[in-house]
């Protein structure tokens, strides 16, 4: 009787529609906040606050928005990362040579992406599956080209804009620990913020698309404004986790950071975590930011040290394995195995 | 115009709708009144269910007019087909096969809801406040169509006739003005349709709304509709009280010439 539905009797709609309708889910989420907010920037290492917990709360951001388009919107994306780059150039200009203040600069980074998802969103009016994949395929290469080749950004051919030191409010944000802060101070409150819109009408009216766009259509639903919302929504997210990204990790904006690789390892991130699940894109951002590490630990274990370059294989192995293995197990990811696993325990020990 | 018991709430005048060199709709015309609940007849293929769909919006004629409350349809899409009043459920049955029943029921509401995005991100004020009215009306729906219990339930989970309801039960929540029902209980089993029935019956009489309903089973026709219109390939060959179809030559001949439905 520790996790369960029963006996928790909701007397209003209002409390049935909580973000976590199940008091312990409520408490689960406010622990885990506490231990991001207070107990990891205490007890983590360095080491793994800038090489571990920064990426995988940007990319699971990302993830996030990849979601919220292809999980819920039903429109694949495979260029997802050149929207990053997008946000991660222009904020960084924004700041670097406008000296607009950070937060204003990663915001200002996500509406240009957001504008510029949009416009890359046209196509999906016309065109579904496939086509419309291969167009996002094409926006991929659209946008590298257009960053590296397009002087006011990059000032010159494959320019790399390095990172000014970094402020808020006037405070320096120069340890690891103060760049942690940034991150969970821009991801907490814009996954909150997902987690409403895909459980309110826009979510609802996006799903409905990916389920039948017909039926959706004929129900009332603007097949025009959704799908280019979910575009723009999405490009938003990633555009303001390329701009974080890059001020807190990689210090400088670089295309390469970028590339159709970093594309694919956005969608097996909701494909392993969970298609149409904001928890799933944290699990898929922290499956495959940890995944090489899990495979230096193994090595480790064996006492052997892996080569870079055959633990960069085993790790392509590794990923592409397991998207074949959700794809075909499950195709709901981690986020479905969880909730599963929930399941079992609510009834636990008197399955009825 | 007609013009006898004031304008009727759907006028369709001269429909033609051709496939190739498939005439599926021939110049057919029909009036549906507020109010009442119109049974739409004809064995397979003769143009029931692409009467719907002109309706609608799905399809637009290549002759003819459709009139709505004295506005003119033909050339509307379906998007503002809808927002002026017109539900429909589908013969196969068209459900969002991956989100919940209660999800699919509040999709069903969507024209009348409109708190913008910002609001609906930070979830506060207008549309929370929202949000839980239009709950309260879709649970009102739910209770009716005694399915409590699959609320959760993802639709494509759920056994055919299920699904069948929760598509009604989507369409009603809308609160239309004019139901177009394509064969609702295609599939069920006796007791099944008398459910069914009850809720057409209900949502008639209760909510005063007006149904055009698509349906082989005789027996059914006869006991809930109002009126009768009977369609044989692209044609209309009778039209009536239930009464008057049963004793009509060309739809006794119609229904035993092709299928032997009774
Ligand atoms: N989209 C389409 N393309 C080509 N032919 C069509 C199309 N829709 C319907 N038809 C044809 O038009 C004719 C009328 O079809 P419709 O679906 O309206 O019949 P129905 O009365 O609903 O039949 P049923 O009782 O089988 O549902 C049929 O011959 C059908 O094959
Ligand atoms: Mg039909």
């Amino acid at each position: 009787m520790i996790y369960r539905e029963c006996g928790v009797f909701k007397a209003n709609y209002r409390a049935d529609m909580a973000i976590f309708p199940i008091p312990l889910d409520r408490w689960g989420v406010i622990i885990i906040l506490f231990i991001a907010f207070v107990v990891v920037p205490f007890s983590a290492s360095d080491y793994w606050l800038s090489s571990i917990l920064i990426p995988f709360l940007v990319f699971s951001l990302a993830a996030l928005g990849l979601n919220f388009l292809t999980g819920y919107a039903g429109q694949l994306s495979i260029g997802h990362a050149a929207f990053m780059a997008v946000g991660a150039y222009i904020s960084l200009i924004l700041y670097g040579r406008y000296e607009v203040p950070l937060l204003l600069s990663l915001l200002g980074g996500g509406l240009v992406t957001a504008a510029v998802g949009a416009v890359f969103g046209i196509p999906s009016l016309r065109i579904k599956g496939f086509y419309l994949a291969v167009s996002t395929l094409a926006a991929q290469f659209i946008i590298q080209w257009v960053l590296t080749h397009w002087e006011w950004i990059s000032g010159g051919v494959f320019g790399t804009v390095d990172t000014p030191p970094m402020q808020v409010f006037g405070w320096p944000i120069d340890t690891p620990v103060k760049k942690y802060y940034l991150v969970l101070s821009v991801v907490v409150p814009l996954t909150i913020f997902g987690k409403n819109i895909v459980r309110g009408q826009l979510g609802r009216a996006w799903m409905a698309i990916r389920d039948m766009d017909v039926a959706a259509e004929i129900i009332g639903i603007s097949l025009f404004w959704n799908k280019l919302l979910a575009f723009t929504v999405s490009s938003f997210y990633a555009g303001v986790a390329g701009g974080l990204i890059t001020f807190t990790y990689y210090g400088a904006a670089n295309i390469e950071a970028f590339n159709i690789m970093v594309s694919f390892h956005l969608l097996g991130m909701i494909i392993i975590g969970g298609m149409g699940s904001v928890l799933g894109s944290f699990f898929g951002g922290g499956f495959i930011t940890l995944l090489p590490i899990f495979i230096n630990q193994f090595a480790h274990a064996f006492g052997t040290v892996l080569k870079t370059d055959l633990l960069a294989c085993l790790e392509l192995i590794l990923f592409g394995g397991l998207i074949i293995f959700f794809l075909i197990v499950e195709p709901y990811g981690l986020a479905r195995l969880w909730r599963t696993g929930k399941d079992k325990l609510r009834l636990w020990p008197f399955p009825y | 115009m007609n013009k006898k018991n004031g304008n009727p709430m759907l006028q369709v005048e001269d429909i033609h709708i051709t496939f190739g060199i498939l005439k599926a709709l021939n110049g057919v015309s029909l009036e549906i009144h507020k109010g009442e609940i119109l049974a739409i007849i004809g064995p397979n293929g003769a143009g029931k269910t692409s009467l719907v769909n002109v309706i609608n919006g799905v399809y637009h004629p290549s002759r003819g007019h459709i009139f709505f409350e004295d506005k003119d349809l033909t050339t509307l899409s379906h998007h503002h087909i809808a927002s002026l009043g017109i539900a429909r459920t589908f013969q196969n049955v068209a459900l969002f096969k991956g989100m919940t029943v209660l999800d699919n029921i509040m999709v069903g509401r969507n024209l009348k809801m409109g708190s913008n995005f910002f609001s609906q991100g930070i979830y506060w004020g207008f549309a929370q406040k929202e949000e839980i009215r239009h709950r309260q009306e879709v649970e009102r729906v739910i209770d009716w169509l005694e399915i409590e219990h699959i609320r959760k339930t993802p639709a494509g989970m759920l056994p055919y006739g299920l699904q069948k309801r929760v598509e009604l039960g989507r369409a009603l929540a809308a609160e239309p003005k004019l139901l177009l029902l394509d064969e609702p209980m295609a599939g069920m089993n006796l007791e099944e349709k008398e459910d069914i029935a009850r809720f057409i019956l209900d949502a008639n009489e209760e909510l005063g709304t007006t149904i055009a309903l698509i349906e082989h089973d005789m027996g059914v026709v006869m006991d809930i509709s109002d009126r009768v219109v009977v369609l044989d390939y692209g044609d209309k060959i009778g039209e009536g009280t239930p009464e008057e179809i049963r004793n009509n030559e060309k739809v006794i001949k119609a229904y035993l010439g092709t299928a032997r439905q009774k």
